[in-house]
């Protein structure tokens, strides 16, 4: 069966251009996220073959896959706690300039064994690479860094899932991702890679695009664009709720 | 069952919020306050950012004040004269506070201050709450007490005086004034109507009768919550309208059983009770400054301009 895929993924590929050696063919389970009224979270199947030209050397160390889904980037602010007067209170903080909104980073292995240092950095593929922090204004910025970081993997929303991607026959790769519930609006970047020996072979990039739909786009641009009539609307509707309550319990009472 | 919120961009629990909303609803019910004080830090319990959670409390606070106003002046006991006086302190207050809000939110001490005033107002007012019902409740066992009389100090020597009918006063607009400034700012940094404040200050200090307390308070907290609410709509934009729809819808319900369970209990009882919850309250922001927190650091999302 598997053969079979292999044999039917590389005939649909035309095999005029002059290619790498290994080159990945992708598909996504979806390519957009709705967010509707009720959305709890949603499950992304990337799935994908390895396209080859010929067969890999027979001595050459095995084939590797890596997953990333970024979020948006934003700026984020990191403050730290001190204590002043018997308080603990903020003092200084230091800005992140881009931190995904959600990264999450699949591997077919122990990150460390499929991916060098240099290749990383050159990438930005693991979650300390994948943030910028660009400067060092203040002393120990590392520190706020990896702040953000652990807060973020314990909000789980920054996630290291290592062996978490099926690579079969050095062909097939497959991972399951679960977006949480309290995703961010955006385009999320997956990005795959092929490594052997820890060195990139080839990547891919394309976008999962998370949206809100329905009532949810819809009150989330009134709020934005007609900023004094949706507070009116609040308003009114505060105020007929409170009127109605009052007016069914005092039928009640009765 | 999940809803997802348009504004506040996380996914909830709907029975949570209902509940949260009728745990409030209750409370407000027996002790004729808003109720903000609680949802707020509640929220934040919940999950909600707290920018959301402080702007959305007040719309919900407007529906809940309503609701009990509609009450009340059924019954002739709101001082509108009064009320139209605090209001004005308190619009005032309002605009000022959401300035503080916005400007110590630049500097990231906007949770501090948030939960510092909650402490000290939390913990005076309960104080003083507690000490004088608990006298009050004494008294009241002890057959051929005397009522005390009302006696005059420094608030009647004010100039601007002012005749407030419906409670049977005669005196200075400056402290009402005052009052409604101080609650206004409240309003807008700590999400809160201030009833909690308003109301015993109202008997405290400008020696309103207390039948006439509650429904003024809530006359004036109607238009300050109000007011923040479009000001946070405005410049924020962190009211969320379907969080606010789940805590009105759960507490309007709370707040109808709330008054049935308050009119079985004495006065004096409740108001050791509410002290007590507002000690609680108190009690749990303070051990939270004071102690050491598990995680030293925080991230706050700047909007990328």
């Amino acid at each position: 069966m598997i053969r079979l895929a292999i044999l039917l993924v590389a005939l649909a590929m035309p095999a005029a251009q002059p290619a790498r050696a290994e080159e990945i063919v992708l598909g996504l389970s979806r390519d957009e996220v709705a967010i509707t009224a009720t959305f709890d979270g949603s499950e992304i199947l990337i799935f994908g073959a390895v396209r080859r030209e010929a067969p890999p050397p027979p001595n050459a160390a095995p084939l590797q896959v890596i997953v990333t889904v970024s979020g948006p980037l934003a700026p984020a602010m990191v403050r730290r706690k001190e204590r002043r007067a018997g308080i603990w209170t903020n003092t200084e903080a230091f800005e992140v300039d881009a931190a995904p909104s959600f990264y999450a980073v699949a591997t077919t292995a122990p990150l460390a064994q499929v991916l060098t240092a240099t290749e990383d950095l050159r990438h930005a593929i693991s979650i300390p690479r994948a943030i910028r922090a660009v400067g060092n204004r203040i002393a120990g910025a590392g520190d706020y860094v990896s702040a953000l970081v652990r807060i973020r993997e314990d909000a789980d929303v920054y996630r290291l899932q290592e062996g978490a991607v099926d690579l079969e026959e050095e062909t097939l790769f497959r991972t399951s991702l679960a977006l949480p519930a309290n995703l961010v609006e955006g385009n999320y970047t997956t990005r795959i890679f092929l490594t052997r020996e820890g060195a990139v072979v080839d990547s891919y990039e394309t976008v999962i695009g998370v949206q809100k739909v329905g009532i949810e786009r819809w009150l989330y641009n009134f709020a934005q664009e007609r900023a004094a009539l949706y507070g009116l609307m609040s308003l009114a509707l505060a105020i007929m709720a409170g009127w109605a309550a009052s007016a069914a319990f005092a039928g009640w009472r009765r | 069952m999940q809803l997802y919120l348009p504004i506040a961009e996380v996914s909830v629990n709907i029975f949570l919020i209902l509940g949260l909303g009728g745990l409030v609803g209750v409370l407000s019910g027996m002790f004729g306050v808003g109720g903000g004080f609680l949802i707020t830090p509640l929220l934040f319990f919940a999950g909600i950012p707290p920018a959301v959670a402080v702007a959305t409390s007040p719309n919900q606070i407007v529906a809940s004040s309503f609701s009990a106003l509609l009450g009340h002046l059924r019954r002739r006991t709101v001082d509108i004269a009064m009320g139209s006086v605090l209001l004005a302190g308190g619009l005032a207050g309002s605009a000022l506070g959401m300035v503080v809000f916005n400007w110590l939110r630049a500097r990231g001490q906007v949770d501090l201050l948030v939960e510092l005033s909650y402490v000290i107002f939390l913990g005076t007012v309960g104080a003083m709450m507690f000490v004088e019902s608990v006298n009050a409740l004494v008294k009241s066992r002890r057959p051929g007490a005397r009522p005390k009389r009302r006696r005059h100090n420094w608030v009647h020597a004010l100039p601007l005086k002012m005749k407030f009918r419906v409670s049977g006063l005669y005196i200075s607009m400056i402290p009402p004034l005052l009052v409604g400034l101080a609650v206004g700012v409240l309003a807008a940094i700590m999400g809160v109507g201030g009833g909690f404040v308003m109301v015993p200050a109202m008997i405290y200090l400008l020696g309103m009768p207390t039948k006439v307390v509650i429904g003024t308070s809530l006359f004036q907290i109607i238009f300050v919550t109000a007011f923040t609410t479009m000001l946070h709509a405005i410049t924020n934009q962190t009211v969320d309208i379907a969080l606010a729809l789940l805590l009105i819808a759960g507490g309007v319900v709370g707040a109808q059983l709330g008054s049935r369970i308050g009119a079985r209990m004495r006065a004096e009882q409740l108001r050791i009770l509410l002290a007590l919850l507002v000690l609680a309250v108190c009690g749990q922001l303070a051990l939270g400054l004071v102690l050491r927190p598990a995680e030293l650091y925080e991230i706050e999302l700047v909007d990328a301009a």
